[in-house]
């Protein structure tokens, strides 16, 4: 699937999108999997309260299934207006 | 109801009048514009407002259309910009035509409390001494939705 990130979650990556093969069923399960890759990703995902994320662009929850997902955004709290 | 997200700039007095005139038969029109403050008096170089492409048009859609079905409104118009603003530099504004004042006020503020909070934006301020900042949510906007 594709994984996106957005502004400081963006940053902190290093890259606006990566494509990922994982086999985790929720949104909770494919953040742990990030989470051990590589210190960039631990400290993006460090907070989830800080973070907010789409399913095929539309809003979520980190509870969410992953099954048929092809698209999945990671970012802040959104500052628009 | 028209939704536009572009980096280019708008002319307030133009859409207001475009949509004032395309709604001549409703009794209100209600228009809001944000502009970009420098709340760090001086400080501000820029504001770079960054968003999800994929998503953006709709979630204003779905806001739009939302303020649409629940208040009596003739006509709904949100213009979202992106990229790189000078302070004083319009970045948006909605606009909302009723019969009655109450019904495009109240819409306005809907549209604009979904706007912050639930459309697909991010803001970041680029500071004079080459600092930059990406602006927080504040706890109050999330709050401002309990209301609706």
């Amino acid at each position: 699937m594709d994984i996106l990130y957005f502004a400081w979650v963006r940053e902190r990556i290093g890259v606006p999108r990566e494509r990922i093969e994982s086999s985790a069923v929720t949104v909770a399960g494919l953040v742990e999997e990030l989470r051990t890759r590589e210190d960039r990703y631990a400290a993006a995902f460090a907070d989830l309260s800080a973070l907010r994320v789409a399913l095929d662009q539309e809003l979520s929850d980190f509870d969410a299934p992953l099954d048929g997902v092809r698209e999945v955004a990671f970012f802040p709290p959104m500052t628009g207006g | 109801m028209r939704v536009s997200v572009q980096e280019d700039r708008f002319e307030l007095g133009v859409e207001a009048e475009a949509f004032a005139q395309a709604n001549n038969k409703s009794g209100a029109i209600v228009t809001f514009t944000g502009i970009v403050r420098d709340a760090d008096q001086g400080g501000l170089v820029a504001m770079e407002i960054e968003h999800y492409p994929g998503m953006t048009l709709r979630a204003l859609t779905d806001i739009a259309q939302s303020a649409m079905d629940r208040w009596s409104l003739g006509d709904a118009l949100v213009i979202h910009r992106y990229g790189r603003l000078a302070p004083g530099e319009q970045i948006m504004m909605v606009a909302t035509a009723s019969r009655h004042r109450k019904d495009a006020f109240e819409a306005a503020e809907y549209l604009m409390d979904y706007l912050k909070s639930r459309a697909p934006f991010w803001k970041k301020e680029i500071l004079a001494d080459g600092a930059e900042d990406w602006v927080a949510s504040k706890d109050e906007d999330e709050t401002a939705l309990t209301r609706w």
